[in-house]
């Protein structure tokens, strides 16, 4: 209506009123998001008497970095964090390996009744986890394996609650060029060749967004941990961070110091790894 | 060389003899191992709760079939059911929409021509990666009603204050705020799916002489269902099963105010032991969950906008 540039392009001309306004509305946002993140670091930071001043203070003064230590000594969060750590170290190439060669398999290969299992094992992405709750807790008592990492690391070995991240791979592996699995054939190569040699290299970006997301989920999960382990030896980072707040529970200080920690790498992951994680998210978003 | 026994060009393979035979092997055996857990993790799983949800099974006690009594029980004379049914549909219907609306108002914003929005971006997101047990500690202590952190604020701002999560008229509405904290990620897939809308239909409707309200009434809004659409199925979903809030800020009350469902479920199966009835209240989640996610489904067909001959 109202273009005046000359170039005859889409763009119009911006006031540059509403550009601050923009620009002002955004910061805002920020703020307010970022804003429970301050309350957390500032109240890791304050002796009691600073953290329960009115109003509120915002600098500690002095800073407290004994709340870090004395949370951290309070209960064995080093050894939450090397448990955290066992735990993905065995799901994450699980998922990674096991996912990834079905997802070639139902990307890649043709077989008869493909698509009719791969739809039955993406029906699960439905299926709320409380229906298999109960039974499958169950069936891990009677092998004995309550208490053990065993019930939160093998199913992950048989794709087990990882239907999103095979799909997720095998939208990618359509997107690969026929062409260069035909050539491998044709040479002799056998199925697993060309999904080791070929489709894998070529697959890096899909790889790496998957191994984050689940290194995210595991290092998230409370309730799995809250099921099946007992002894606080084998307790995760959530679950020992949970178990911090119900005998801490006046410690503001201890508490986010705790907190912190917990938080800490999994933003440190983010900011190395953004790119990958917000594109992962729209790949998700955009192809489901 | 070649080992296929009819050569054919390569660009129209259609696999014939030892090539097909070799797929539909090797097909099968590398599905083997999802096929296994899907049967063993949740297939079986599926079925045992179900003959479970038929007994009135209880940790340490011998087990009886008891036929429907256990959901005879919970639509006749189990309170709690119903509390803790109505709490979680309470909540979805606040914190769906209020994280919808907000991711879909910032993605909005994004969109425009926005100096730093790869930084505004991340900053959004960040608060969707907090392990949920570490906000469900972070938000107790910003919704603590003698120092926390809204308090304060509303006290400094001389504003009435709120027992937030420690009243039974405010806690559902306060953890669905802390719910919308995370519009990040709904944010993000709005984004993109703003950033993949034809230019070519903003400059249509601006010849024709629309003004900044149709084009957000008849091209953004349309274009943008199915995002909607997705991120509407998987935020029920997800906000059906809420468990971990409850259990470390409210443990299900106060006056059973934040009961969810899951909770509840959790409390009957591993606080009670009643394995029996915990099934039954799970298979009528499921049940719920599928009714709902269908009828959305249902609906999808006529404010769904799907473009035909689009995509691969």
């Amino acid at each position: 209506m109202t273009t005046t540039t000359g170039t005859g392009t889409t763009r119009r001309p911006r006031l540059r009123p509403a550009r601050a306004l923009l620009h002002l509305t955004l910061c805002a946002g920020a703020l307010v998001t970022l804003f429970p993140f301050l309350w957390l670091v500032r109240s890791a930071l304050m002796e009691d008497g600073q953290i329960f001043a009115a109003p509120p203070e915002w600098v500690p003064a002095p800073f407290a970095w004994h709340n870090f230590s004395d949370a951290l000594t309070a209960r064995p969060f080093g050894r939450y964090f090397l448990n955290t750590l066992a735990i993905e170290a065995v799901v994450v190439p699980g998922v990674l390996l096991v996912g990834a060669l079905s997802a070639f398999t139902f990307a890649r290969l043709r077989w008869r009744g493909r698509d009719v299992v791969f739809a039955v094992l993406l029906s699960s992405l439905m299926l709320p986890y409380a229906v298999t709750l109960v039974p499958t807790f169950v069936g891990w008592q009677h092998l004995g394996l309550v208490g053990t990492w065993v019930p939160l690391t093998l199913p992950a070995w048989f794709g087990a609650g990882q239907m999103g991240a095979i799909f997720l791979m095998r939208q990618f592996f359509l997107g690969i060029p026929r062409e260069l699995d035909d050539a491998a054939y044709v040479d002799g190569a056998s199925p697993f060749t060309v999904f080791w040699r070929i489709v894998l290299p070529l697959s890096k970006p899909v790889l790496i967004v998957v191994g984050i997301f689940t290194f995210i989920a595991v290092w998230n999960d409370f309730l799995n941990p809250l099921i099946y382990l007992a002894d606080t030896d084998r307790f995760t980072l959530a679950l020992g961070l949970a178990g911090f707040q119900g005998s801490y529970t006046a410690q503001w200080g201890y508490l986010m110091a705790a907190s912190t920690v917990v938080i800490a790498p999994i933003i440190l992951l983010f900011f190395f790894a953004q790119r990958h994680i917000l594109e992962g998210i729209t790949l998700t978003g955009l192809k489901g | 060389m070649s080992t296929v026994s009819t050569p054919r060009p390569r660009r129209t393979r259609r696999p014939t003899g030892g090539l097909a035979r070799m797929e539909q092997r090797w097909g099968v055996l590398l599905a083997l191992p999802v096929v296994l857990g899907f049967l063993v993790f949740t297939i079986g799983p599926m079925l045992a709760s179900f003959v479970i949800s038929l007994t009135d099974w209880t940790i340490g006690g011998e087990v009886n079939w008891v036929g429907l009594d256990n959901y005879r029980q919970m639509f006749g004379d189990d309170a709690l059911f119903g509390t803790s049914l109505r709490v979680t549909l309470s909540y979805t219907l606040m914190a769906v929409p209020l994280t919808l609306a907000v991711g879909f108002g910032v993605a909005m914003l994004l969109n425009r021509d926005v100096r730093g929005r790869g930084l505004f971006r991340v900053l959004y997101y960040l608060p969707v990666l907090v392990p949920s047990v570490a906000s469900a500690v972070l938000w107790t202590w910003v919704y603590n009603p003698e120092f926390g952190l809204l308090n304060q604020l509303l006290r400094g701002a001389g504003l009435p204050t709120s027992r937030w999560i420690y009243d039974a008229d405010t806690a559902l509405p306060s953890l669905a705020i802390m719910a919308a904290w995370g519009f990040g990620n709904a944010a993000v897939i709005f984004l993109a799916g703003l950033q993949g809308v034809p230019r070519h239909l903003y400059e249509a409707i601006e010849m024709d002489g629309g003004g900044p309200w149709a084009r957000f009434r008849y091209v953004t809004l349309p274009m943008m269902t199915p995002t909607i659409f997705y991120n509407l199925v998987m935020g029920l979903i997800a906000t059906f099963q809420v468990f971990n809030e409850a259990y470390v800020m409210t443990q299900g009350g106060p006056d059973n105010a934040t009961l969810f469902y899951n909770f509840y479920l959790y409390r009957t199966a591993f606080t009670e032991g009643r394995l029996g009835y915990a099934s039954a209240l799970a298979w009528v989640l499921f049940v719920v969950m599928v009714a709902v996610t269908a009828l959305v489904f249902r609906s999808a067909r006529r404010w769904v906008y799907y473009e035909t001959g689009d995509g691969r």
